[in-house]
């Protein structure tokens, strides 16, 4: 291991020391200055990603770098930046609304960070050992988040019920790497693909090794059946931590899935595609049907967020070039139609759990027509309708699945988006047809930087639903880095 | 005699994890908290014992100073601080769900003892001498195991330095007492 291989690892070790140091500054600004450092989180952000771009990036082709333990390739740039964007977002989402709260941003910022910092690991990791510590990184700085508002029960709830869920499918987790380790005597991932493809005999002490890394994976995208922790922990937490592990800790769980599912474990993929096919159909059904009897906005999008994981779920069952590339494309999509979806509950919530309720938006076009205009977009885009970039999305994912073979797939999941525009609508519905009949109107929160955020989420799921040949060939360099030609 | 001189190992292995396994049940069955702290203690012991056994002595020995002799005090510590004596969870509560546990219970354990019995695992350690290897020479199982972590998973090393950093921050967090935020429930202002 020769210095010269820390090189494209840099970006790493500059967001850590960058943590570390808006940790320090936190402590001595106490409660005041959230807009300064999340101004000062989100350039320690946009300098990583310049190193990633300078040092990081695979300019003689893929390879490992540090003993085997990180990939240096395109599906990782195009991971780390997608959660990056998303990490930079909420932060500056987050610091109006720390601003009003009684909780000092220091930590909240620096618990972002070292939470981007094990998402990119888990984009880029090439072993076992540094995916799972990768994993763990985000998995501890989440459950911290969760629970941020420690004086609110609900806040408290969340988090225990995360935590205690979340350590139980690492152990799962866990116990699967050592079963594969005890078949195959390696964790490296291209050994590992290697082993399998050569050997031609089924051993099912592998195979069981596979299922329950699955099992662990299938936890942290949240989808069924191991979905019971995601309702309790997004509602219980502070709005901009919701908005934040409903899409960035998503993408990079999916990065990880696809790293393992579709790269080391594709040589077995008539063993595991059909857990694969029952836990993408089971989320979809399921995900729908609980949203519809909702009426909280943040656990409806929490059971949303359940039935994106299921479609994205799909691309991976289909397992070829254009399953991988067609998540990679939906999970960014994704990503910004949620985060502005998120932006708006952040709006409303003005005073205590106002904005959460659907009733909330009673007769919001009439006070507050851009901001409707807004919601609408987004909830059409979460339901798939064009020119939204939500269709787009589903567009390729189930054309993947359809071009391998999965119709009755995808049409149970297209019948199921057409029951999510049920509950996408009642928001639209109270925002147009009802008044608000309130004496004392719930006020939306005036943020300018939560507004300019809004509107870049607005501008991306628009532009992508008419133009996305940019990120789909973004998303197709990916490809071949995993070996699916 | 000759049938318990050929079988040492085996006999003490299996001794050794029965009891691992028994202390584990004991954790959830005895009713005194101190008595499951004891139990895990038990656990802890026995499968340091087994590291051994496995000519892994470096991680036996951590396995008593870390978890029987670090985490071990710790939990007692806790236990005394909280001031449980007596665990009693609804009844209700637990024996609507019992049926559902146990049945998940049993699918899961048939599902692992099916795996582990049908499927043939491999060495890949080797013997006793590999765990002893330092660039082709024999030398001790703790340098074995500074030369394989500090060299080989040095990127994974480095990592869990954060994410104890980050636990840290999280148990400062939930532990400390902010000025100012007492009786007002932390609620947003309007």
């Amino acid at each position: 291991m020769s210095l010269s291989q820390f090189i494209p690892f840099l970006p790493e070790i500059f967001l850590a020391v960058a943590g570390f140091a808006i940790l320090l500054a936190g402590i001595s600004l106490g409660k005041r200055g959230a807009r300064g450092l999340s101004l000062l989180s989100l350039g320690s952000l946009a300098v990583t990603a310049i190193l990633i771009w300078v040092v990081g990036r695979p300019v003689e082709g893929a390879h490992t770098i540090l003993g085997g333990m990180l990939f240096v390739d395109t599906f990782a740039v195009y991971f780390k930046l997608l959660t990056m964007t998303a990490s930079g977002i909420v932060l500056l989402m987050s610091a109006g609304y720390l601003e009003r709260s009684d909780y000092s941003p220091g930590e909240f910022d620096a618990l972002i960070l070292f939470a981007t910092l094990g998402m990119m690991i888990m984009a880029s990791g090439a072993n076992l050992v540094s995916l799972y510590v990768g994993l763990e990184l985000m998995a501890l700085s989440q459950y911290v988040l969760v629970g941020y508002f420690k004086l609110e029960l609900k806040s408290n709830e969340g988090a225990v019920k995360y935590f205690v869920l979340g350590a139980l499918s690492s152990g799962v987790l866990v116990y699967g790497i050592s079963l594969l380790y005890g078949a195959l005597g390696t964790l490296d991932l291209g050994a590992i693909r290697a082993a399998l493809t050569a050997s031609d005999t089924v051993n099912w002490t592998l195979n069981l090794g596979i299922i329950l890394v699955g099992f662990g994976m299938l936890f942290k995208v949240a989808a069924v059946p191991f979905h019971v922790w995601t309702p309790d922990a997004y509602e219980g937490a502070p709005t901009p931590v919701t908005a934040f592990i409903s899409v960035g800790p998503k993408a990079a769980a999916f990065a990880m899935f696809l790293r393992l599912f579709l790269g080391a474990f594709h040589p077995e993929l008539a063993q595991w595609r059909i857990v694969m096919w029952i836990a993408a159909a089971a989320t979809v059904i399921y995900g729908n049907i609980a949203a519809l009897t909702q009426d909280n906005v943040k656990r409806m999008l929490a059971y949303s967020s359940i039935a994106h994981a299921g479609y994205a779920l799909i691309g991976i069952v289909a397992g070829t070039a254009m399953g991988l590339w067609s998540v990679m494309v939906y999970m960014l999509i994704y990503t910004f139609m949620n985060l502005g979806a998120f932006g708006f509950v952040i709006m409303l919530e003005t005073r205590g759990y106002a904005g959460e309720r659907v009733g909330d938006y009673a007769g919001l076009a009439k006070r507050h027509p851009g901001a409707a205009a807004g919601m609408l977009i987004f909830m059409l885009s979460l339901a798939g309708i064009p020119p939204t970039a939500g269709f787009m999305g589903k567009l390729y994912v189930f054309s993947s699945a359809v071009q391998a073979g999965y119709i009755w797939l995808v049409v149970i999941a297209v019948v199921m988006s057409a029951v999510s525009l049920y509950y996408y609508f009642r928001i639209v519905v109270e925002m147009y047809l009802k008044d608000g009949d309130e004496d004392e109107p719930a006020p939306l929160v005036r943020d300018r930087w939560l507004d300019a955020m809004i509107g870049l989420c607005v501008f991306v799921t628009l532009f992508l639903g008419v133009y996305p040949a940019p990120v789909v060939g973004l998303a197709q360099s990916g490809v071949h880095a995993l070996g699916l030609g | 005699m000759a049938f318990l001189s050929a079988h040492f190992v085996a006999i003490v292995f299996y001794v050794l994890a029965v009891l691992a396994v028994a202390g584990g049940v004991g954790v959830i069955t005895f009713k005194n908290p101190v008595h499951s702290a004891l139990s895990l203690l038990g656990t802890f012991l026995m499968v340091a014992g087994l590291f051994v056994l496995r000519h892994a002595e470096f991680l036996g020995a951590v396995q008593l100073l870390v978890y029987a002799g670090g985490i071990m005090v710790l939990f007692l510590f806790v236990i005394m601080l909280v001031n449980v004596r007596r665990l009693s969870p609804d009844a209700a509560f637990l024996s609507r769900r019992a049926p559902l546990a146990v049945l998940s219970g049993v699918v899961f354990g048939a599902l692992i003892a099916f795996g582990v019995l049908a499927g043939s695992l491999g060495h890949p350690g080797g013997g006793a001498t590999a765990l002893q290897m330092v660039q082709g020479h024999v030398m001790g199982n703790t340098e074995a195991v500074g030369w394989t972590l500090y060299r080989h998973f040095l990127v994974p090393f480095e990592i869990v330095s954060v994410v104890l950093l980050v636990a840290m921050i999280g148990a400062i967090i939930f532990g400390r007492k902010d000025a100012g935020l007492e009786g007002r429930g932390g609620r947003m202002e309007p």
